[in-house]
């Protein structure tokens, strides 16, 4: 049985298509205004890219922000449900995943079965989610996926004592002006993003092993910072940003 | 049956009946200058007894406050006392009242003005100032009727320093009114007052069946009076036939939520303009709030209270109320209403406006979870401020939070 994935962030989306639990492939796109469009075109282009006929898909769930502007999923489910799900098929033993996205992050721990037994996600402030990194990025003049690297070679990362976007940015700026390290200011900056998803994972029971997933797991400044302040070794596989279409596609092979 | 007969059936009767007491309550305070008769605002968990012993008409601008919410005026109104100067983190309550003070803007035209002010900070510390910014405004006489924080215990001193108020306040009221004030009517008032609470405990204890002939927004509705007339037989006389109605619901079958599967506390104040989207929203989950502490808490220190010595005993149970006691002493009740309405998971609202009510709901979360290891859910908001509502960051946690429930299964419930 072949089933699909299609998680629309706010922004990107990523598609997965799975066959008897073994992944085919996944993509990566933007959302843009349009998330109903976004959808179809991630799918078709997947379909296209794997040399499969989109009525071979037997089931497809969707997820994420824009879950309910597919209207050609046989189902929705939260992206909570669907990062457990992909988290446990990528990985049965992990018992805490930490998704760090565009416009939230979220920490959930799940059982032996894969299934979510409790969450909590940031209150509406774009602190500790990829928005956030994206704006300082801005601010500082440097690709986003450059960042992690450039952190890791920061000697004496930067205070950022300020958690809100908006005045963490004016902070970046001051420190800019004084002539800080670049790089101790991104490994400042992920210190912040580390020590806000931590706080709000600590209201959890958190087990081990930690698995982390979203677009943010690809940068390795803000893994090594929450290993740190988790004092665990933190997981990231190759599918990190694509987990919850994964998870969706998981879930979709139970579909009736 | 039809969908629509169904739904019929689902409503409340007493509703019209309780909106036409409304609007006479809020007509006779509008008139109240042309009656003669005086008009105090007061706090919501105030001591409003004495008042309707002195035939002083009680008007509660947190009422009012719940009105704006549900009118969805409530954002425009904080934006004005922001423009005054209010911070955004002050209670929306207060922000919206405030504004609606100075503009005589808002729901039914604006309170009518007060004669006196009754201010008691059992529910929270910003009363005060909300109330003294009122007295300016106003130039009227200001109460303030200060009740100790309860941690576990209500201390002799506390006790004492209490009723010595109640005497300050009889004398605040006898200046104000220019009349004494009859201990003998005051006996009457009280027993109305215990009457209406133990109704009122009684109609959300109704919830209690499964499937409940109720939900927490229905709670929501018809609290009003509890809040406003205590102390009147109009609350006696209404509370009875909305208590008859449950029980005929009950006896009927009559599910407030269609195919009840999940049952589920909430807690802190509602969120006044999502009431229908949220009731909504967790109805399509086939879940009924069955239960609130935000409700109970009208009654919930009536233990207290000796009808045969209501001016004494009051101390106490306007001491110790819900929002006035220790996070331990809290989460006692919360527990008890998880067992009492067999519920399956708790849904929190973390509301900016109310620090009290909203401080240490983490650490509830965690001792229910402890507990009685159900699932809980934090939703964060404005009770009236609907700019700080994000409708689809509160779906996907409502939509999770009932994939959790579901996956566990109805009457999962609790570690008991």
């Amino acid at each position: 049985m072949k089933t699909a994935g299609i998680d629309i962030g706010s922004i990107t989306t990523k598609a997965a298509i799975l066959e008897d639990g073994v992944i085919l492939g996944t993509r990566v796109g933007f959302t843009g205004y349009n998330a109903g469009l976004a959808g179809r075109k991630i799918f078709d282009d997947l379909t296209r890219e794997l040399g499969l006929k989109a009525s071979s898909i037997d089931r497809i769930v969707s997820t994420g922000y824009g879950r309910n502007s597919v209207e050609f999923a046989h189902k929705s489910m939260t992206e909570i449900i669907c990062h457990g799900a992909g988290a446990h098929f990528l990985d049965a033993n992990v018992r805490t995943v930490v998704d760090v996205g565009g416009q939230d992050s979220k920490a959930l721990i799940i059982d032996a079965t894969g299934k979510v037994t409790d969450f909590v996600m940031n209150d509406k402030c774009a602190a500790g989610t990829g928005r956030f990194l994206e704006v300082m990025a801005r601010a500082l003049e440097v690709n986003l996926d450059e960042f992690g690297e450039l952190s890791l070679q920061s000697g004496n990362p930067a205070k950022i004592s300020s958690i809100c976007t908006v005045f963490a940015e004016s902070e970046v700026i001051s420190l800019i002006s004084r002539g800080e390290q670049r790089e101790n200011i991104i490994a400042g900056i992920h210190d912040s993003v580390a020590s806000r998803v931590y706080a709000m994972a600590q209201r959890l029971a958190v087990d081990t092993p930690i698995m982390m997933t979203g677009g943010v797991a690809r940068n390795i400044g803000v893994v090594r910072a929450l290993e740190k302040r988790f004092g665990s070794p933190v997981k990231v596989t190759e599918y990190a940003q694509t987990n919850g279409a994964i998870g969706a596609a998981v879930l979709a092979c139970s579909l009736a | 049956m039809s969908q629509t007969d169904a739904e019929k059936k689902r409503k409340f009767r007493s509703a019209k009946r309780m909106r036409e007491i409304m609007t006479e309550y809020y007509i006779e305070a509008k008139t109240a200058d042309q009656t003669g008769k005086k008009v105090a605002w007061i706090t919501s968990g105030g001591p409003v007894e004495p008042l309707i012993v002195m035939d002083v008409i009680p008007v509660y601008p947190e009422n009012y406050g719940a009105m704006i919410g549900a009118s969805h005026m409530g954002g425009d109104l904080c934006a004005k006392a922001e423009a005054l100067g209010y911070s955004t983190d002050l209670c929306s309550y207060a922000r919206a009242d405030i504004a609606c003070a100075l503009e005589n803007g808002g729901p039914i035209g604006g309170l009518p003005k007060p004669d006196m002010l009754i201010c008691c900070n059992n529910i929270c510390g910003t009363v005060m100032k909300w109330y003294e910014v009122q007295a300016r405004l106003f130039n009227v006489p200001l109460f303030i009727f200060d009740t100790p924080f309860c941690h576990v215990d209500f201390a002799d001193e506390a006790r004492r320093y209490v009723r010595a108020q109640i005497d300050e306040y009889i004398s605040f009221l006898e200046g104000v009114c220019k009349k004494k004030f009859d201990f003998d009517r005051s006996m009457e008032v009280g027993r109305l007052s215990l009457k209406g609470q133990q109704l009122w405990q009684e109609v959300l204890d109704a919830a209690a069946h499964r499937p409940s002939p109720m939900t927490a927004f229905d709670a929501f509705f018809f609290l009003a009076l509890i809040v406003t007339l205590r102390g009147t037989d109009k609350v006696v006389n209404f509370y009875t036939e909305l208590l008859e109605e449950m029980k005929e619901r009950v006896s009927q079958g009559i599910s407030a939520v269609e195919n009840e599967r999940y049952r589920l506390l909430w807690d802190n104040l509602p969120v006044w303009y999502r009431l229908k989207w949220l009731s909504d929203t967790f109805a399509s989950h086939g879940a009924c709030l069955v239960a609130d502490t935000y409700t109970t808490a009208w009654c919930g220190s009536m233990k207290y209270i000796d009808e045969n010595d209501f001016i004494d005993s009051m101390a106490e149970a306007y001491t110790r109320i819900y929002l006035n006691i220790g996070v331990d002493e809290m989460a006692k009740t919360i527990f008890e209403m998880i067992d009492k309405y067999e519920v399956d998971g708790l849904v929190m609202h973390s509301n900016r406006s109310c620090k009290p009510y909203s401080f240490g709901q983490y650490d509830l979360m965690r001792m229910v979870q402890e507990k009685k290891g159900i699932p809980c859910m934090m939703l964060e908001s404005h009770m009236v401020d609907e700019r700080s509502f994000s409708e689809s960051q509160a779906l996907t946690r409502i939509d999770a939070f009932m994939e959790v429930i579901r996956k566990r299964g109805p009457g999962a419930g609790t570690a008991r």
